[in-house]
């Protein structure tokens, strides 16, 4: 497919102004461009198909199925867009007034405290823009509250489990501390015995999921809380996977004090292009002091913007935090209602469903039943005929799916990690288990058609390698004097992309 | 070309599938075949800086492939002498030649007795088995 640049012609347009008939402005030379802006040249109906031939070319939610595990690619309901796109949400400006503001603090407030009781806990900060950003803002809260008892020194490291998501120790490093892996154990776990040699007055906290991202809830989540408490640490638990556990368990019970939620993934909200997403958190009694400021109070029936918090670590977000994106999950909650336990109940049936379905197939690391993801291992496949997770992840693209989350966790070799969400009925659940039966088929009786998949995509295999070490994320017109401006009219040039 | 599986008998090696080769009072250390293979082909070596003290069991770098970033775990103590920069340049060294020309760092031992600590080959082969 061409680039749009590439389909210019010079002085095509998609639309006449009329012509420019007052003084020119007076703009200082030097603030004047020495040459015109380098813009795409098309007719209207050529812009249209330019990117209708774009969009035809992506897969998301509302193509097929995308069972990215640990991304919860559930369905968006569309009432929620009508209901974010009231005027009175739409078009409210983030410097209003309080006072002409308070249908959308109440919003907010509300969105606080369902949040705090889901978590089980006592205060919410809605700032965070993401779960990274919420991560972050958890351990800032971390090194707060140590430093405010005058540990800030001692309290040092953090630690994560072997399974945890990237942004986990990534987070650590940033937030000031230092990193400890504890290990998994065979059913699972944390493995106990390596996190009491662990845990030690210079502990500042411990990162987890749970669910941890082999879908599997951690058995001695208790006995691991009190570990960390009685030595004087704090928990915290990473909400990316929330969606098992809503309404059944709450993180603040089973001991954790600070927790992040993914709005865009839990409740809901178009994401896996890049934002708008959201990364509240919630917190336990001992941390509320140190939230981010402002944070949504309520006085009798009035909602204001407390900014009045003197051991606040500051803001985390420009404003109030992302408000469409409160709207949307507000919605999506209170839809459930007091059903929003059927959500998650659900997305483990769903899961353990396509887990009972496939680990006949695909070989199964821990032989247990699973939350709302599993984690299958291809390993079987690579022994026995060659064939990787990779190939059997490209493969299910001929199929028309989105492929699994693949060497993820790190702890699982050839690691295909599958998370179907509660919005997809069975029969597309079936689909996909089908299809990933025909690949172990297809693995022992032609491994090549795995090996070059994907066959009927409008691109076939990347080379990853080069695409990671030499990314070309932009046009190099400095390359292609030809495309400058002053091209025959009619002259076809299918220029090389970049350099 | 990427290599084919190899454990060489006269090397150390880290449950982390890290390998040393212990001469005297220096190692030179690298990640194991079996490492390079679960990788793939690598993209990137972040090293650590030459004079930096390193700690056995302890993260000293990382190596980046498409699939995943991973820290590098010393096998041993000691201060970074010299650090590979033909893989700083070229990290596919690594899996071209895991144990030759793909070794990523030496280091002057604090603690030289650790390397009795380590694994030799049978056993690193067993833990492999477990896989």
């Amino acid at each position: 497919m061409k680039l749009i640049f590439e389909k210019s012609q010079k002085g095509r347009r998609a639309g006449t102004l009329p012509s420019y008939d007052l003084p020119p402005a007076e703009v200082p030379e030097e603030l004047r461009r020495a040459e015109q802006p380098r813009l795409p040249e098309l007719a209207e109906p050529e812009i249209v198909r330019h990117f209708t031939a774009l969009a035809d070319r992506t897969f998301g939610v509302d193509t097929g199925f995308y069972p990215l595990g640990s991304c919860t690619m559930k369905h968006n309901p569309r009432v929620n867009e009508r209901v974010v796109a009231l005027p009175g949400f739409r078009d409210l400006h983030p410097l209003q007034e309080e006072d002409g503001a308070q249908g959308a603090l109440e919003l907010m407030w509300r969105l606080q405290e369902i949040l705090a009781e889901v978590c089980g806990l006592h205060a919410v900060s809605l700032q965070p823009a993401a779960g990274s950003q919420g991560e972050l803002t958890g351990l800032m809260l971390m090194r707060a509250y140590f430093a405010d008892r005058g540990e800030a020194e001692q309290r040092k490291v953090v630690i994560t489990a072997d399974t945890a998501h990237g942004t986990n120790p990534a987070s650590v490093t940033m937030a000031g501390f230092q990193l400890q892996k504890v290990e998994t154990d065979a059913r699972g776990n944390l493995d106990l015995d390596d996190l009491r040699a662990k845990v030690n007055e210079e502990t500042a906290g411990l990162m987890l999921t749970n669910p941890s991202t082999l879908g599997l809830f951690d058995e001695h989540i208790e006995e691991v809380a009190e570990i960390f408490h009685e030595a004087g640490a704090l928990l915290y638990y990473d909400g990316a996977n929330l969606n098992a556990v809503c309404g059944i368990s709450r993180p603040g019970d089973m001991g954790f004090d600070i927790v992040h939620i993914n709005l865009h993934k839990t409740f809901s909200q178009p994401h896996g292009g890049g934002g708008p997403g959201g990364g509240p958190v919630a917190v336990r009694d001992i941390l509320e002091p140190f939230l981010p400021a402002p944070t949504v109070t309520r006085d009798g029936a009035e909602f204001r913007l407390d900014y009045n918090r003197p051991k606040s670590i500051g803001k985390v977000r420009g404003y109030t935090g992302p408000f469409g994106v409160f709207v949307r999950s507000y919605a999506f909650i209170r839809a459930y209602g007091p059903e929003l336990r059927r959500m998650s109940e659900v997305a483990v049936l769903n899961a353990n469903y396509m887990l009972s379905r496939l680990k006949g197939t695909y070989d199964l690391p821990f032989e247990r039943l699973c939350m709302h993801e599993f984690v299958l291992s291809a390993r079987n496949l690579k022994r026995d005929h060659g064939v990787n997770a990779l190939d059997v992840a490209k493969r299910l693209m001929d199929y028309g799916f989105h492929p699994p989350t693949i060497y993820f966790p790190l702890i699982v070799p050839e690691a295909l990690m599958i998370e179907p969400t509660e919005t997809e009925p069975k029969e597309t659940l079936d689909a996909f288990c089908d299809a990933m039966e025909k690949i172990a088929e297809e693995a022992a009786s032609d491994p090549e058609i795995l090996k070059e998949a994907p066959h009927r995509r409008p691109v076939r295999r990347l080379d990853e390698v080069k695409a990671a070490k030499r990314a070309i994320v932009k046009y190099g017109f400095d390359q292609h004097p030809d495309l400058r401006g002053e091209r025959a009219e009619g002259e076809a040039v299918e220029a090389q992309k970049g350099a | 070309m990427a290599a084919d599986e190899s454990y060489p008998e006269e090397l150390r090696y880290h449950r982390e599938h890290d390998w040393a080769r212990v001469e005297g009072d220096t190692a030179t250390v690298g990640i194991t075949w079996y490492a390079q293979d679960a990788l793939g082909e690598l993209v990137h070596f972040e090293p650590p800086e030459e004079g930096a003290s390193v700690a056995a069991d302890q993260s000293y770098g990382e190596v980046e492939s498409v699939k995943a970033v991973s820290d590098l775990i010393s096998p041993l103590s000691g201060e970074v002498v010299e650090v590979n920069q033909v893989v700083v340049d070229e990290p596919e060294k690594v899996n071209d030649d895991p144990y030759g020309d793909g070794w990523l760092i030496k280091i002057r031992l604090s603690e030289p007795s650790e390397a009795e600590g380590l694994l030799d080959v049978a056993a690193y082969k067993a833990l492999l088995e477990e896989q």
